[in-house]
């Protein structure tokens, strides 16, 4: 019998990769591509949707050749996306309206503002479960059928499609269906996170036309049979990243959670069939769905700035050549030399949520060395998770055991040992740091009955590297006081 | 041969220049069709003797070049660029997985996942291995490190003897892969195969280890599978690194 594969799309914000996944959840080859990144103004981030498709196309059939499997060994094809993304086309020639506008825009700021107080927005904010933030994608469409003359119309007579990046390569892959998964419909503020469907009242809060609207499907399912990149090949789960990578965690029961390490980092929880409103400034969403049953749902840590720290400290001061190299430079020194970063480039996430905070660097003397800094650029993306963490226990009543991680940033020791020592429970990488795309293989493969269930999936889940934690308490709370007071530094910045 | 040559007089250019050269610059000086200075800049750069600022396109003497004596792979990019591939080596293999670099004459360990039976183990991401006496350290001694003059005993089949070890040495040049049985701990044994980045210069080895009966087959000999595993991710590794295939 020849080996079938389940292949995943992992379509992020700096690059787009197919990865060939074997039965064990074991990476067979991989084929990757960056995209350009447009920056028009301060504070706006667009990517070309055309290209991304462009590059699905050509890296669909490339991972299967670095794999030496034809397109029939596939028995499916899942998703997991950069999440909020907006994406807006026609629907007779599929070109795409303008750029797509990225989640990390802050264009619709003082939109979002007025909206905020608006009447109305409570419910909205009740109905989805989240704040009304720039972070989300209805306020991007909201402010691109404003500034786009003629859109609105058109929208509302069905001749131009809104999608999250999944539904615009669901389109593309299929020719032409109009369907989002439920985890990144979560994530747009028109979703009512029970019904599980557009929510007409928001819909009407913002002013979006229900006929550009993709119909909400359940995470893991069927979808479609692809037409391009993959032809004739199922599509067999949508995901939103973070979402998939809990789910390749195999986070399937409440009170299972993961960090992934990335551009920023998101620690997710699974609250089960349960959903939890967190008073500690997370977000409530949806962890996954599978077909016919009950939609799981998860509160989530969201911090935006860590791994984009490092590539800032590249790129920007260029005191390191590559990435990995941050380690190289933190080792030549042996503590932080009393210096603390805290990167509110765009304001704080988790658990602060404020807009008007910009980054600092604090405990400047003339003793400190670009080590101390490269110290100081890794721990924040340390007690960031602590933050998360704590706000996450004092929600959900229970105490994290285990920090389960994943994302490029656990190929660095010096941070997970440092994550293990301020969060003082042990972190633990599984044998796959590419959660996010396995996650949305295991969906799809899953749908098309590839793995016969959950339980086959936890198998799969293997530690591949344990820290423990070894600083001492009265370090850890001394520290935590100095990243406090230096993240207070922060706050009233930008001046209204 | 002259494409040597001329690289070498576009590197001696930029080393005595006072900063940046153009790509105009560089031919003019040297007397140079443009199209052929731009192809050895374009290939110095990839190898990092050459880096070409992002503005004005002016190219001079790349980081790698000033570190030319001291390793050139920084070993937390070897760790990350190799991850990946060994997770699926010790998924496949059913045991840990290490990756190693040379470190005053021993094996630095820059990378370890544990064997996938979620058995406490710990990590040893750091450790010195004795060079002589283990796979990793003689797929890197076979393909240019630098032999120890002590050879220190561990156990009966540890090698000892120089003339043992340049033989053992020539036989992993032959197959491609090293292997350790019962040389460094008794019951214990290692299969590794190098590391390779561009023009096929070894940079590290990756290999696994366990317990010589779960290594080796009933002769005592590494079992084909678990060789052919190692040398398919040490293959994957160097792909990613640029070494050409092979």
């Amino acid at each position: 019998m020849t080996e079938r594969y389940v292949v995943a799309i992992d379509q992020g914000t700096t690059s787009t990769r197919c990865i060939v996944f074997d039965r064990r959840g074991q990476l067979v080859s991989l084929a990757q591509q960056e995209h350009k990144q447009y920056y028009p103004r301060p504070g706006w981030v667009e990517h070309d949707a055309a290209e991304i498709w462009r590059n699905v196309e050509r890296l669909g059939p490339e991972a299967l050749r670095r794999a030496g499997a034809t397109i029939d060994q596939v028995a499916a094809v899942g998703i997991a996306n950069q999440r909020e993304t907006t994406v807006l086309w026609d629907r007779v020639t599929g070109n795409p309206i303008g750029h797509a506008v990225v989640w990390q825009d802050t264009r619709t700021d003082t939109m979002v503002g007025a909206l905020d107080d608006a009447p109305g927005a409570d419910g909205v904010r009740h109905r989805s479960a989240l704040p009304l933030a720039t972070y989300f994608s209805g306020p991007r469409v909201r402010w691109m059928l404003d500034h786009h003359p003629g859109l609105r119309e058109r929208a509302e007579r069905g001749e131009v499609l809104f999608g999250t990046m999944e539904t615009w390569l669901i389109w593309k892959l299929t020719g032409g269906l109009h369907v989002t998964d439920v985890t990144n419909a979560s994530r747009t503020l028109l979703l009512d996170v029970h019904t599980l469907d557009w929510s007409p009242e928001s819909l009407e809060f913002f002013g979006i036309p229900r006929a550009m609207l993709p119909e909400v499907r359940p995470s893991i399912g069927v979808f479609g049979t692809a037409t391009a990149a993959f032809p004739g090949v199922r599509i067999g789960a949508a995901l939103g990243d973070q979402q998939a990578a809990l789910f390749g965690q195999t986070c399937f029961a409440p009170g299972e959670a993961k960090c992934t390490y990335g551009t920023g980092s998101f620690l997710l929880l699974n609250t089960g069939a349960e959903l939890v409103r967190s008073t500690h400034g997370l977000l409530s969403t949806v962890a996954y769905q599978i077909k016919g049953e009950p939609a799981a749902y998860a509160l989530e840590g969201s911090i935006a700035i860590t791994g984009s720290l490092v590539q800032w400290f590249r790129d920007q001061l260029e005191l390191i050549a590559s990435a990995p190299e941050i380690e190289t430079l933190a080792r030549t020194v042996t503590d932080n030399g009393g210096c603390y970063i805290v990167p509110a480039f765009s304001g704080l996430y988790a658990p602060y949520w404020r807009s008007e905070a910009r980054g600092v660097i604090v405990g400047l003397t003339s003793y400190i060395t670009k080590g101390h800094l490269a110290r100081a650029v890794l721990e924040a993306s340390a007690w960031q998770t602590r933050e998360v963490v704590d706000a996450m226990n004092a929600d959900s009543g229970l105490a994290l055991s285990t920090l389960r991680v994943d994302g490029g940033m656990t190929a660095d020791n010096l941070l997970m040992q440092f994550i293990a020592d301020v969060l003082d429970v042990p972190v633990v990488r599984p044998l796959a740091a590419e959660t996010v795309s396995l996650g949305a293989a295991y969906g799809a493969g899953l749908a098309v009955g590839y793995w016969p269930d959950l339980e086959g999936l936890r198998r799969n889940w293997h530690r591949a590297a344990q820290w423990l934690p070894k600083m001492e308490t009265q370090k850890r709370e001394t520290e935590y006081g100095n990243w406090q007071r230096a993240v207070s530094r922060t706050f009233d910045w930008i001046q209204a | 041969m002259q494409s040597i040559e001329r690289a070498a007089a576009v590197l001696r250019l930029l080393a005595g220049g006072t900063g940046r050269l153009s790509l105009a610059q560089i031919s003019r000086s040297l007397d140079l069709a443009k199209g052929t200075v731009h192809g050895i800049l374009q290939t110095l750069r990839k190898v990092g003797f050459v880096e070409q600022d992002r503005a004005s396109g002016h190219y001079q003497l790349g980081a790698a070049m000033l570190r030319l004596g001291t390793g050139y792979l920084d070993v937390n990019e070897l760790r990350s660029r190799s991850i990946n591939w060994a997770d699926p080596l010790a998924a496949r293999s059913g045991e840990a997985v290490r990756i190693g670099t040379v470190l005053d004459g021993q094996v630095l360990v820059v990378h370890h996942v544990f064997r996938p039976d979620d058995t406490f183990q710990t990590l040893d991401v750091g450790s010195l291995l004795p060079i002589h006496a283990t796979a990793l350290g003689k797929a890197l001694l076979a393909y240019g490190a630098s032999v120890p003059n002590r050879l220190d005993r561990f156990t009966s089949r540890t090698l000892v003897n120089h003339r043992d070890l340049a033989g053992a040495l020539r036989d992993v040049r032959e197959a491609g892969w090293s292997a350790d049985i019962e040389e460094h701990t008794p019951g214990e044994a290692s299969i590794a195969a190098p590391i390779r980045a561009y023009g096929g210069l070894v940079v590290g080895a990756i290999g696994i280890s366990g317990h010589v009966e779960r290594i080796c087959d009933s002769r005592y000999r590494p079992r084909p599978p678990l060789v052919a595993n190692v040398r398919d991710a040490a293959r994957a590794v160097s792909r990613d690194l640029g070494a050409a295939r092979r």
